[in-house]
């Protein structure tokens, strides 16, 4: 009990601190490895709740793919100027502004429903077979919306091919 | 605390072993190496450069460590070490023998493909951190490659995994032993599109663009030197491991004896004949180092070998044995052993191919990936499903039920490798067709 | 046991860093990546209802939001190296060729 409480609070305060320094770093490489940290760290806490086959997903598709094809396409435009650029614009009090409303509200709620919010033990079938379970439900209930992420997947591929293509001279 | 013990023990036990064993890796390599191209390879330190390895570790960290001027300090220390780790993470699924395993994760095989596509960052900030044209160009290249070969390697994967029905590497074993039959024999071509897949994931020849020395440098371990050096080294070498140990779990039977199905006793005991020939392996082994021995012209090379037919001899008398131990000792002991023959045998296949083929074109190997193996996964893919639809909806024969998949596979890469084999014919045959097709062009 | 409101104060932290992200970086990379942060903050909600109601389907729907975000970096970055290609920039200030 007690290494799930001090792993929740490691990979938190890891995660959320390396969002804060990706938010602020000037280097964008750098920015990109503290995402690549803050998404392993919240695979951690998904891991922590018991989702397996998610905090696999994270890894394989967040961590392994997404952020691969990040890093890839920074070391295509990384430019030197950037160094030198001014890093934020001048929509700082509108951001903090917003951000602060959005976290009054979120809490507003979190103390409204606070008496709800105990975590039970898993069920026993949701821990021990994670990944039959998620399967069943994604092609059983969810099995239209997940033909349509699929088609949404390939959509996405054939504009991305659109996108990068050179235009022919 | 108890449940955590062992675990412990075993990650303890690999992380120290790993290294020795990745330079013995390199050793045999390069004896291999020799040996194909009618040359002898290390001999000075040692006999037979046994002891090469080890000069050669205390070499690279007595080395000056040099880091580029413009590099990025941090990163360039970091990226190394990210390497590493992801190789090192990965092992903690893979079961070396039924009794050897960090942990039996539910998604143990998913696990360890996604650990060990993280290793791709080392690579990718090391090369961009040193601030070398080289450098960059190889970890591009790498980052392309290994996204490209993923996926081709997953189809594989999945072919498996459908026959198995699980993604823990134990019960993926299990199934093996109940279906009484290696899977590379169900899905002979998921097994080939895996070991080509394998191959390019690691960056090893011919698909070693990352690091093609003959084009640019070293890539993106130009600027590295010293010990640095020797930590992607290592990475590499433990991703082999890494990739050999999933083939050997998933088209090999991992730990199981071959023949599992063979059960014939000597008179009189519960021992099996079969169990027997790895220690007498071992024992032959030994006798080769004793027969070695004198030969050699130090008096210190002649001990060094001789301790090597010792340890051979041990190594006997634990598989003899634990033969005569409980069960459980028994599969542990032996079932390390056969694991491990058999990831020597993948490992020892990547080197025959290294020094067989030569390097491939970059534009080559992106074709390869994306219009011929990731179809012909695709393909082999559908067809493994129709097999167990057929297997459980009509009660088809497992192995019979596959062979037209394996047929239908075959069609497909023949009719996808056609019009690629005439491309690469020879400037006489293009000319010559050209002609064919072209009156009054063929001149 | 520790409760969901800690969860969910930290995907509040994570959405709210993702959101100043957003609004303040010129550089469109970082802005996507702010984006990928909010995406990744939600997920933690998701789970951690999942795990509250003892039901898989919040763990589905972060599969979902998984492959949305991957779809949305595929062609995001398409668009950024179109741009790049074309303007030399990737600051998102200086795209501004429709304020003419």
């Amino acid at each position: 009990m007690m290494l799930a409480k001090l792993l929740f609070y490691f990979f938190a305060l890891l995660a959320v601190g390396s969002a804060v320094l990706m938010v602020t770093r000037r280097n964008i490489v750098h920015a990109a490895v503290f995402l690549v940290t803050t998404l392993l760290a919240t695979a951690g806490i998904f891991l922590q709740l018991e989702a397996e086959f998610l905090f696999v997903v994270q890894l394989l598709v967040y961590a392994g793919g997404i952020m691969v094809l990040f890093v890839f396409v920074i070391m295509l435009v990384n430019l030197d100027i950037e160094m030198r650029a001014v890093r934020f614009n001048k929509q700082w009090t509108v951001a903090g502004a917003l951000a602060f409303v959005l976290a009054m509200q979120v809490l507003t709620a979190l103390w409204v429903g606070r008496k709800t919010f105990h975590l039970p033990a898993a069920p026993a079938a949701l821990a021990e077979r994670n990944t039959e379970t998620v399967a069943d439900a994604l092609f059983s209930h969810f099995v239209l919306a997940f033909e349509v992420a699929s088609i949404l997947l390939l959509v996405a591929m054939i504009g991305a091919v659109v996108m990068g293509k050179r235009r022919a001279e | 605390m108890r449940t955590l013990l062992i675990p412990v023990l075993c990650a303890v036990v690999i992380v120290a072993l790993l290294p020795l064993i990745a330079g013995y890796i390199v050793l045999v390599e390069r004896k291999v190496m020799a040996h194909m191209q009618a040359r002898l390879g290390p001999m000075r330190v040692g006999p037979h450069g046994l002891l090469q390895p080890i000069a050669d570790a205390l070499k690279l960290m007595l080395k000056e460590d040099v880091i580029p001027t413009n590099a990025d300090r941090l990163i360039f220390w970091f990226a190394p070490v990210a390497s590493v780790a992801a190789a090192l993470v990965a092992y903690s699924a893979m079961p070396i023998g039924p009794a050897f395993q960090i942990a039996d994760l539910n998604v143990g095989l998913l696990f360890i493909v996604a650990v060990s596509s993280l290793g791709i960052y080392g690579v990718v900030l090391g090369g961009w951190a040193s601030n070398s044209h080289y450098s960059l160009l190889g970890a591009m290249r790498s980052a392309a490659q290994l996204v490209s070969y993923e996926v081709a390697a997953g189809l594989a994967l999945v072919s498996v995994l459908l026959l198995a029905g699980s993604l823990s590497m134990k019960e993926i074993v299990q199934a093996q032993l109940d279906q009484g039959v290696w899977f590379v024999f169900y899905v002979p071509f998921g097994f080939f599109i895996y070991l080509v897949a394998s191959i390019a994931e690691t960056n090893r020849a011919p698909f070693d663009l990352p690091e093609a020395d003959s084009e640019i440098v070293a890539g993106y371990m130009t600027e590295y030197s010293g010990f640095r050096w020797a930590l992607y080294f290592l990475a590499e070498y433990a991703n082999v491991i890494v990739v050999a140990g999933v083939a050997t779990t998933l088209f090999f039977g991992g730990w199981l004896r071959p023949l599992t199905r063979y059960h014939d006793h000597f008179p009189g005991t519960h021992v099996e004949l079969l169990d027997v020939v790895p220690a007498f392996a071992m024992i032959a082994l030994a006798l080769y180092c004793f027969r070695l021995a004198p030969r050699q012209p130090l008096r210190v090379q002649k001990r060094v070998m001789a301790a090597a037919g010792v340890k051979c001899v041990l190594f006997a008398g634990i598989l003899f044995a634990a033969l005569f131990g409980s069960d459980a000792v028994r599969e542990g002991v032996h079932g390390a052993f056969w694991f491990l023959a058999k990831v020597g045998a993948y490992i020892y296949c990547f080197m025959w191919f290294r020094f067989t083929f030569p390097r491939y074109r970059f534009d080559q190997l992106m074709r390869l990936s994306w219009q011929f193996l990731i179809p012909l996964g695709l393909v082999n893919v559908i067809g493994v499903a129709v097999a167990i639809v057929l297997r459980e909806r009509w009660d088809w024969n497992p192995f019979f039920s596959l062979v037209p998949t394996t047929i239908v596979t075959l069609g497909f890469a023949a009719w996808l490798t056609a019009d690629k084999l005439e491309l690469s014919g020879t400037d006489e045959d293009i000319a010559a067709e050209s002609a064919a097709v072209l009156p009054g062009s063929g001149e | 046991m520790i409760p969901v409101s800690h969860y969910l104060f930290l995907s509040l932290a994570l959405f709210a860093v993702g959101v100043v992200g957003v609004l303040t970086r010129r550089n469109v990379i970082i802005m996507l990546m702010s984006i990928e942060l909010i995406l990744n903050a939600v997920n933690i909600n998701l789970v951690a209802f999942s795990r509250l109601y003892g039901s898989v389907d919040g763990q589905v729907f972060a599969i979902f939001v998984i492959a949305d975000a991957a779809a949305e970096a595929a062609v995001g970055l398409g668009i950024i190296l179109a741009f790049f290609r074309n303007r030399k920039t990737i600051h998102a200030d200086e795209m501004d060729l429709l304020k003419w």
